[in-house]
């Protein structure tokens, strides 16, 4: 591991014991701390992408924990921009335990050259980050939607304690999930486009059969039902988080088993 | 620059006493004129609220009489003898009474601890007093620093935060479920004392689709008027649950007003868009059996105060926090006060050894006919060259010393030393 490895591990995980501290016990220089760090923490998540794209002479997505890297400061990122736009730092406790879990399992890996990959070009780039952003936005509205369901059950057994007086109000959390929802919905869109334009060049036809795009049509799909059903009466509520997180056991199931088990092309991401 | 300060508060005194002895800000401009005109006082200031009357002041000389001397003016002044006044009055100087405001200003002395409004009354009695020119260096710093610290007790610790108030919880929770009220919809169910504080609160917290509903249509009406709510008529009780996102039901009677039919009807007519109920009435006027529905959120009197006890436990909890930023900012507040008295002692140390020089040269020069006028004026400006070099290191020492008490009683040792205080009488 890299000295920028090592760095946004430290950060990442200074940033993450302040929001606890920050959702404990709420203070300005805690919360402005948590922050601080973890804006530090993603700026050297880059140089440490940087550096392991130049070890392997290849970009980080060619192999699996270099596309797990990137999905953890694509994470991390999504995180930092919900934060400034709803300004609340009460979902930073549960969204950092996973940045620091991805990021670890990527960087703790032995680095070895991949081969060069058959194809490249922005395109191929624009295709890959793209769905790796969508694949972090859902894993957001996966945190948020569970920490929905648990305020929802608070307060309806009217235990609310002392920490879900911290945390966003349920409409805050439910429209929250909704947006990262969107985001990710936009980006896998945009990113199969970028995608089948990619392979017909390269393959001269827009699919050749691979699951994988199957499962991410599919993925595609499910979110959309979701924020569509999200807005109805019988969805509205606790059934449309638990809908949501059911929707990123999909996720996890095209990020594992289809990956790397049925996709001809699509091993790492 | 002492600092003196007599008062009487909620826990030393009835609301009898306090009501005979409190200010309006006519008043208190007029005491604090009077306490300077008499030579009482150089700095004054009154806070009058309706749980406190506190006299603060600078006295015009450093007397062990002054608190007496305000006591005396506070009782003529409201026309009470002293004794009435004795056992109640609370007496406190320097330190202790910058603690004791700084306390008042954190909410930490009041009634209910970590309220909020007191900090705005505490501005408003500047104001008042500074508009007036009653204050002066020391009250003008001492009372900004008080509103420092009750605005950083409000925002570093939760003293303040959590509801205590059954109304106000009530309202809070529904913050938790739907966020802003301000585009959101409450129905009140009552047109009680107890309907009136849920919607004075709600409007506090921005709202602004009201309803109201009363058995009753005139008291509904009255209700409504004041806070710019509309009545619905006690007929369209079922209809009207399909508006609100928040019902507050503040009934009396044995039944409940509200049926789980009523409101399984509500939330599908309502396409369940969430909804939160409390009920303040007692017995209940939601029937039990309500619970559950989905996307509903339903809070008893109860429940409200299960949340009230465990949130007063809260701000007890912050009060250390609270007590750990009073004295740190006490701890810069006699710094400033000490670095203000080490300026006037260093001023008096001066003029003290030119006068002992003038007199001094004036002595010895007399018998010295031989010097001529030149002679005698460049011995007297080596002289005072002298004086000063041998004073610039102490008195730049006296102003540097960071320590607090060192510096205190250093300057203390000066004075003695030099009879400075005593020259000055």
């Amino acid at each position: 591991m890299t000295f920028f490895v090592y760095a946004t591990l430290f950060l990442y995980v200074a940033s993450f014991v302040l929001y606890i501290w920050n959702l404990r016990e709420p203070s300005k220089y805690a919360g402005l701390g948590a922050t601080g760090c973890l804006v530090l923490g993603l700026t050297l998540h880059y140089y440490a992408l940087l550096d392991r794209s130049r070890m392997i002479h290849a970009v980080p997505y060619d192999d699996v924990y270099g596309s797990l890297s990137l999905f953890a400061w694509l994470l991390a990122a999504t995180y930092l921009g919900l934060e400034a736009f709803h300004r609340r730092r009460s979902v930073g406790p549960f969204v950092l335990p996973i940045v620091i879990a991805v990021f670890l399992l990527a960087h703790a890996s032995k680095i070895e050259a991949v081969k060069a990959p058959p194809a490249d070009g922005p395109l191929f780039a624009l295709h890959v980050t793209l769905n790796i952003l969508a694949y972090s936005a859902f894993a957001l509205s996966f945190v948020l939607s569970v920490i929905f369901l648990i305020q929802d059950r608070r307060l309806r057994e009217h235990k609310l304690g002392i920490v879900g007086w911290r945390f966003p109000a349920l409409d805050v959390l439910d429209r929250m999930a909704r947006s990262s929802v969107l985001v990710g919905c936009v980006s896998l869109a945009l990113g199969m486009a970028a995608g089948f334009v990619w392979a017909r060049r390269l393959l001269g036809t827009y699919w050749d059969g691979d699951p994988k795009v199957i499962v991410t049509v599919l993925i595609l799909a499910i979110y959309i039902a979701y924020t569509l059903l999200s807005r109805t009466a019988a969805w509205r509520g606790a059934r449309a988080s638990i809908l949501c997180t059911f929707n990123f056991l999909f996720v996890i199931f095209s990020y594992s088993i289809v990956n790397r088990y049925l996709s001809h092309f699509h091993r790492y991401f | 620059m002492e600092i003196v300060l007599i008062g009487l508060s909620h826990k030393t005194a009835t609301v009898e006493l306090r009501e005979r002895v409190a200010f309006t800000a006519e008043q208190a401009c007029e005491a604090a004129d009077q306490l300077r005109s008499r030579g009482i006082l150089e700095e004054t200031m009154v806070l009058s609220t309706c749980n406190r009357s506190e006299l603060y002041g600078v006295p015009s000389e450093v007397s062990t009489n002054s608190s007496s001397a305000m006591e005396l003016f506070l009782a003529s002044f409201h026309q009470l003898s002293p004794e009435e006044l004795d056992q109640s009055l609370y007496r406190h100087r320097d330190a202790q009474a910058v603690r004791h405001l700084f306390r008042v200003a954190g909410g930490l002395d009041s009634m209910l601890l970590g309220e909020a409004e007191i900090l705005g009354q505490l501005r408003d009695s500047y104001r008042v007093a500074l508009d007036h020119g009653a204050t002066g260096p020391v009250l003008n710093r001492m009372f900004q620093n008080a509103l420092e610290v009750g605005k950083r007790i409000r925002t570093e610790t939760e003293i303040g935060t959590r509801p205590v108030s059954v109304a106000f919880a009530g309202v809070k929770l529904a913050e938790r479920i739907f966020g802003k009220l301000d585009t959101h919809k409450a129905l009140i169910i009552g047109a009680g004392a107890t309907s009136e504080q849920v919607v004075r609160h709600l409007c506090d917290r921005g709202i602004k689709h009201l309803r109201v509903i009363n058995r009753t249509t005139g008291k509904a009406e009255e209700l409504a008027s004041r806070f710019g709510a509309e009545v619905v008529p006690w007929n369209d009780l079922a209809p009207a649950l399909e508006w609100p996102d928040l019902i507050v039901t503040s009934v009396s009677g044995s039944d409940p007003v509200l049926t789980r039919a009523m409101l399984e009807r509500a939330m599908a007519a309502r396409g369940n868009r969430a909804l939160l109920l409390i009920d303040l009435g007692v017995p209940r006027n939601v029937a039990a059996n309500a619970e559950g529905l989905y996307n509903t959120y339903l809070y008893n009197i109860d429940d409200l105060t299960e949340i009230v006890e465990q949130n007063k436990k809260v701000r007890e909890a912050e009060i250390p926090k609270a007590e750990a930023i009073i004295e740190e900012q006490i701890e810069k507040f006699m710094h400033w006060q000490a670095g203000v008295a080490a300026g006037a002692v260093v001023g008096e140390l001066r003029a003290k050894l030119a006068a002992e020089r003038e007199t001094f040269l004036r002595e010895r020069l007399a018998s010295m006919s031989h010097l001529s006028e030149k002679d005698r004026m460049q011995i007297g400006s080596l002289l005072e060259e002298f004086v000063d070099r041998v004073v610039l290191n102490p008195t730049e020492r006296l102003r540097g010393i960071p320590e607090l008490r060192r510096k205190v009683q250093n300057l203390e040792a000066v004075r003695d030393l030099f009879r400075l205080d005593r020259d000055k009488s």
